[in-house]
């Protein structure tokens, strides 16, 4: 499999008979991805969206096998629901919820760790191996298998980059939204880490966005290591004033802490070429891959 | 959400952190009645600015007489571009030394982080790029709290004044418990003054909540709309709309952050100048797209408006009703440029065939597109 989700990828929906849980799970399942479980506690013994409801990750984990969990409850409960997976044993939580306190992820974050758990998110739009699993929102019929591996900090910036990647018949190996909160589970350095060893991946485009230093460390890890496979990265809000958040909670530059300029000069620093547009990134991608001249992207 | 100073300091005073003695005042009056019970004190504006000595918004004042001057002065004008509504009259401290402390969230280390500095007084970022070897970082295991003998470490690093180390102490635990308990991003108090009588007091106070927390603070939530300080970003966020005021003229709604950030990119790149972020979020409805466009428009600077839809749950036709309702009565007739890609891109892009919307491809052409029109 590519990487983090795939064939063997089981999933239970926590929160599966909310309105997002619901039409997700169906979403996912008219893929093939192998949803075999919900979770609402006190729905437990019912069917949703054409799977078993149970009343806890723990029952879900024990009745079905599940190893996979994608979180669609509302902000006020998704942090203990991160917990309640991965005290089940889920191996990878993602939680696409949006709004959680910051104060919730950091004791998710610690709780997941002690414990070997991953978590994506949250605030983001999940993971999708093309052609084996989604696990996630994204709208699938952009996507093509390839060997692109995408991770991005925005949701629909990476449907932008992955439909450019379609029209220059270009494919994802494995595509994965990290979120855009301050805290977040998974890194660029977690996720470029596991593309190294991805033989499926050939190439990496990486989506940033002002704020934190997420970018800068991933870039230094890049040039400490010597990473092999090439990136080529992107960063949004390169025009937004300082001290005003962007939308996604964690997308703000605070004194001299991200700024994208410092952005631009970690990935030049570690040798990766920065797009200016998406359009850009996939030509300049395509030219990496030796994709067939002529081939247009659209403005 | 950023508190005020006087209201930072009502939440340090709740939790048992020393404060000078003060009152807030909006009038000249109330501050003339504050200074004539406190003696000689500081008269200072309440706004959210960094460098508010600099700018003439701390002043000194002997008497009541000079307070009153003082907040004839500030009230109801600008300081750095923001109205002062509030004063904040204060006892004048005998001030031995002056420190930093402040506890915030490290996103790197994914944990609370206390910062030190005996460099207190001036603007952190300051002392960050002058001296960064004086501010001291102690990340904060959010299973166990600061220990002691970490706090101890701390404020021996930051070479605080031993004599007041226990009582820093104190206070350094109390700004953590107030993060937890209060939810807070930042709690900060530059200076951390101690008097020449040995006391410790949090002089200054700064206090940002964390927004997503707000649905279980609700004390601190009704404090929001006094947070505000730009009027449209008040209005459009009382509409429930995630909007940030610029200070151009192209008004730009998209859904999803990034997309919406990139939008204002590709405008900055090709030589125009967005007057807004707007991002109508995820399986936006027609009303909120109509609403969208209403709440773009309360800008006066607003000369013309792009969309910018990739649909992943958003729907292009949900999006296209909405603007057609928009635009229908529009408070004012402004040009409109739509790039429509993604869900239900090709029905949207059907219903406003044949109207005097302008469709774009792609998002460049829909940014270059748009500046013409509005040229």
């Amino acid at each position: 499999m590519a990487i983090l989700v795939g064939n063997d990828t089981r999933v239970v929906v926590q929160g599966v008979t909310g309105r997002e849980g619901g039409f997700h799970t169906e979403q996912m399942l008219e893929y093939g991805t192998k949803v075999v479980a919900g979770v609402t506690p006190g729905r437990g013994g019912s069917v949703a969206s054409g799977v078993p409801v149970f009343d806890s990750v723990l029952q879900a984990v024990a009745e079905t096998g599940a190893n996979t969990s994608i979180i669609f409850v509302p902000p006020p409960f998704a942090g203990d629901a991160i917990c309640e997976a991965a005290d089940a044993g889920v191996a990878l939580v993602i939680c696409i919820t949006e709004g959680l306190p910051t104060n919730d992820v950091i004791k998710a974050v610690r709780f997941t760790g002690e414990r070997g758990t991953r978590l994506i998110g949250p605030n983001c739009p999940g993971a999708m191996t093309p052609g084996q699993a989604k696990v996630g929102i994204m709208p699938a019929d952009i996507f093509r298998e390839g060997k692109v591996g995408v991770v991005s900090r925005s949701g629909t910036l990476t449907y932008e980059v992955v439909n450019l990647l379609t029209v220059a018949n270009l494919g994802v190996s494995t595509c994965v939204g990290i979120g855009g909160d301050p805290v977040i589970g998974t890194t660029f350095t977690d996720v470029l880490d596991l593309f190294r060893e991805d033989p499926d991946t050939a190439v990496v485009i990486l989506i940033g966005e002002i704020g934190g230093s997420d970018e800068e460390a991933a870039a230094e890890m890049m040039r400490a290591t010597g990473y092999r496979k090439p990136v080529v990265a992107y960063i949004s809000g390169r025009s937004a004033p300082p001290g005003k958040r962007m939308g996604h909670a964690g997308a703000i530059i605070s004194g001299n802490t991200g700024t994208p300029q410092s952005k631009v000069r970690a990935f030049a620093a570690a040798g990766a070429p920065v797009g200016e547009t998406l359009n850009e990134v996939v030509q300049i991608v395509g030219g990496l891959l030796g994709a067939p001249r002529g081939v247009g992207v659209p403005s | 959400m950023k508190l005020y100073e006087f209201q930072a300091k009502e939440v340090f005073a709740q939790h048992g952190i020393p404060v000078p003695r003060g009152q807030v005042a909006t009038t000249p009056d109330e501050a003339a009645a504050a200074a004539e019970k406190l003696g000689r004190v500081v008269v200072k504006a309440q706004v959210h600015v960094g460098g508010r000595g600099k700018a003439g918004g701390i002043r000194l004042a002997g008497s009541s007489v000079e307070a009153r001057e003082h907040a004839e002065a500030m009230l109801g004008k600008p300081l750095k571009g923001l109205i002062v509504n509030h004063v904040l009259i204060e006892e004048a401290l005998d001030i031995k030394l002056e420190y930093y402390l402040a506890v915030t969230i490290d996103r790197t280390r994914k944990t609370a982080v206390m910062m030190a500095s005996a460099m207190g007084g001036i603007d952190i970022e300051e002392v960050a790029t002058s001296h960064p070897d004086k501010i001291v970082k102690l990340g904060i295991d959010p299973a166990y709290g600061p220990m002691d003998y970490q706090l101890r470490w701390l404020i021996m690093e930051a070479g605080f004044d031993t004599a007041a180390g226990r009582g820093i102490a104190a206070i350094a635990r109390k700004i953590y418990e107030i993060m937890i308990d209060a939810d807070a991003s930042l709690v900060e108090i530059n200076p951390l003054v101690v008097t020449v009588s040995g006391t410790v007091i949090a002089a200054d106070g700064k206090f940002d909540v964390d927004d997503n927390a707000l649905f279980r603070q609700p004390e601190l939530a009704k404090l929001r709309e006094d947070s505000e300080e730009d009027p449209l970003e008040a209005e459009a966020h009382r509409r429930g709309a995630t909007y940030v005021h610029l200070d151009g003229d192209i008004g730009i709604i998209g859904n999803g952050a990034g997309l919406v950030m990139t939008t204002l990119d590709l405008v900055t790149r090709a030589g125009g100048r967005p007057a807004n972020f707007l991002d109508i979020g995820g399986g936006a409805r027609a009303e909120s797209v109509k609403e969208a466009i209403d709440i773009v428009l309360l800008d006066p600077n607003v000369k013309g408006i792009l969309f910018n839809i990739f649909g992943g749950i958003t729907r292009g036709d949900e999006v296209a009703k909405g603007i057609l309702a928009g635009t229908k009565d529009m408070q004012r007739q402004v040009p409109i440029v739509v790039r429509m890609e993604g869900t239900r891109a090709e029905e949207g892009r059907k219903l406003l065939e044949g109207t005097h919307l302008t469709s774009a491809a792609g998002p460049i052409e829909a940014a270059q597109k748009i500046i013409e029109l509005t040229r």
